[in-house]
């Protein structure tokens, strides 16, 4: 909520995060899923071309958060939420507005690999089929395939099941999926959770390539892994204060200030690795 | 590498004074009380398979023995004989069959799947869908002379005579529930993480059901599909109220007409089986052999067409 960046020398202009657009705002007041209140009193700002991180521990609602930014949590059954979501400035939560229009303008990558019983290929060219895209599709599917670094380990095998690559290769997979259209912003949950080093290495400088053309919000539980590629970070936290276990947000701002400097006790107290 | 291993002290003789199980431990024995328990239980598990397969195997091998006696080429080009002919066969009746088990076919697999997609993804905790699926559940379990009854009432009775589109709508009815229960369960077992993949790519409802889920839950909607399959063409009772039989092909003026009486395996079958005729019973068992393998044929067709 805070924005503590004024105080870090190091970065020129903080005001407004480098002089950077919003793209978008995020502002939960309270969220429910049914009668429990998974999340409240969060609001992060999410800028065009930057990496933004949520850290925090198991069940702070991070991936609650992430999942309101392009209306998946609608799926879930007893879902509410109040506050906004503005994406370039249009509420996205407006009755007005149609959550499938929004997915193809926000994509996102799971935690789990999740590629489709169907080819590599068919794969990648899913969401220009769902656009019914006239163009070029192997152009697309290989442009695709080059920036989730993956074509040259797919290119001979494009028409061979997906399911048949290994786990690092099908997220990068399910990445050049969620590219393919060319969304405005990715949103990637845990998106190296089920991987080794070496892919997770791969991922995480594929994401500092994807950032010149895209926006990127991502969950992380690796602390190194958000210092290694997020410009911004949040740091949500669980308040078990008012009886339930409700999730909000402690601290944003930049990475560098968040990790060196923290303000809260509870950022330090994580990042520190001390719990309580 | 290397030197990460030299750097890590080996505590070799701690390891050996820390062996202080005694080899007889780790061999098979029968005196400890679980492996016995395991070991006693296995074999109950194999004596059961084994009696269960008993009744399976011995009508199979009747069929086969007394079926296979009249098994011949004739059998699918000739009409049922008369009282006191001599050979014969069943062609009309194998046809009547596939024509009536189609005809359900494309009544209840289109319906059946269309509404399971609505119970699994379009509103399942509706009440509708709620109603739906227990009119399903107590529908499998319809005794199936009712379905024939319906079929009478609302289609022989309409239409103006029996026919094999009241056979087939007959057995549509008892096929659709089993074909709805599958194919719901079938698109339910898709991996919510497939689902959530195509939504968040922007997919809409219908566009993940077609092009994802239902591809995806395919080989379990078609054992659905197989079983109510099964089941319809060795149905009977609904048939005497619906097709009746017919000793003549389903062909009038030189075309396939569906609105006649119509033979089917199961009804002549049973009204072979309780003639005074050596040749109608043989008959008979011939038949049932072949009903078999009209099911067993159409089952292998649908799984090499899953495995695709
Ligand atoms: N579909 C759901 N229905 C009901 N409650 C849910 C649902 N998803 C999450 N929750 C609850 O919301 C809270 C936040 O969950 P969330 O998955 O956002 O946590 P998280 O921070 O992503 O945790 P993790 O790091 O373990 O993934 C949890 O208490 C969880 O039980
Ligand atoms: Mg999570």
């Amino acid at each position: 909520m805070v924005q503590n960046a004024q105080n870090l020398s190091s970065a020129p202009n903080p005001a407004n995060g480098n002089g950077k657009s919003v793209v978008i705002d995020c502002n939960i007041t309270e969220l429910y899923y049914g009668k429990f209140k998974a999340v409240r009193d969060t609001r992060i700002p999410i800028e065009r071309n930057r990496i933004t991180a949520f850290i925090g521990p198991s069940g702070c609602g991070k991936s609650t958060v992430l999942r309101c930014l392009n209306r998946m949590n609608d799926l879930v059954r007893g879902f509410r939420f109040e506050g906004h979501v503005h994406f370039q400035g249009a509420d996205i939560y407006h009755p007005s507005i149609d959550p499938v229009a929004v997915r193809r303008y926000i994509g996102m990558v799971f935690q789990q690999p999740n590629p489709f019983a169907m080819s590599i290929y068919r794969n990648v060219a899913f969401g220009l089929k769902l656009n019914g895209y006239k163009g070029d599709r192997e152009e697309r599917v290989k442009r695709a395939l080059c920036a989730a670094a993956l074509w040259d380990e797919v290119k001979d095998k494009l028409h061979t099941s997906a399911l048949s690559l290994s786990g690092g290769q099908q997220q990068r997979l399910c990445i050049a999926r969620a590219i393919a259209t060319e969304p405005e912003v990715l949103l990637m949950d845990e998106p190296c959770s089920a991987l080794d080093p070496i892919a997770t290495r791969r991922i995480e400088e594929l994401m500092l390539e994807l950032k010149e053309s895209y926006t990127i919000a991502i969950v992380t539980h690796n602390l190194q892994q958000a210092q290694r590629v997020a410009d911004k970070t949040g740091f949500l936290y669980v308040d078990t204060t008012q009886g339930g276990r409700t999730g909000y947000l402690v601290e944003f701002g930049l990475t560098k200030q968040l990790f060196e400097d923290p303000k809260e006790k509870h950022t330090q107290d994580y990042i520190h690795g001390r719990f309580s | 590498m290397t030197d990460i291993v030299t750097s890590v002290p080996v505590p070799s003789n701690k390891i050996d004074s820390d062996i202080v199980i005694d080899s007889g431990e780790l061999e098979k024995s029968l005196r400890r009380p679980r492996t016995a328990f395991n070991y006693i239980m296995s074999s109950l598990t194999t004596l059961v398979t084994i009696i269960a397969l008993i009744p399976l195997f011995s009508v199979v091998l009747m069929l086969v023995v007394r079926g296979g006696q009249r098994l011949s080429l004739g059998l699918f080009t000739q009409l049922p004989p008369a009282a006191f002919e001599h050979g014969g066969g069943f062609g009309n009746a194998i046809v009547g069959t596939l024509v009536m088990v189609g005809v359900a076919a494309l009544i209840s697999v289109p319906f059946g799947i269309l509404s399971a997609t609505y119970l699994a993804e379009v509103a399942p905790y509706s009440r509708l869908s709620n109603v739906v699926r227990m009119c399903g559940k107590i529908l499998t379990g319809f005794p199936s002379i009712l379905a024939g009854v319906f079929a009478y009432g609302s289609v022989v009775l309409v239409t103006g005579g029996f026919s094999a589109i009241a056979g087939g709508i007959a057995l549509s009815i008892l096929m659709l529930p089993t074909v709805i229960l599958t194919a719901e369960e079938a698109i339910h077992m898709v991996p919510a993480k497939i689902r959530e993949a195509a939504l968040g790519m922007g997919a809409t409802q219908m566009q993940t059901v077609w092009m994802v889920l239902l591809p995806t839950a395919f080989p379990g909607i078609l054992t659905g599909v197989m079983l109510a399959v099964a089941r319809a063409a060795g149905e009977t009772a609904p048939l005497l109220f619906t097709a009746l039989f017919s000793n003549y092909w389903l062909i009038s003026g030189g075309r396939l007409d569906l609105m006649q009486p119509t033979s089917s395996l199961a009804v002549l079958i049973y009204n072979f089986s309780a003639m005074p005729f050596q040749n109608q019973i043989e008959l008979a068992w011939a038949a049932a052999l072949i009903l078999v393998l009209v099911v067993l044929t159409v089952n292998l067709i649908g799984q090499s067409l899953s495995r695709k």
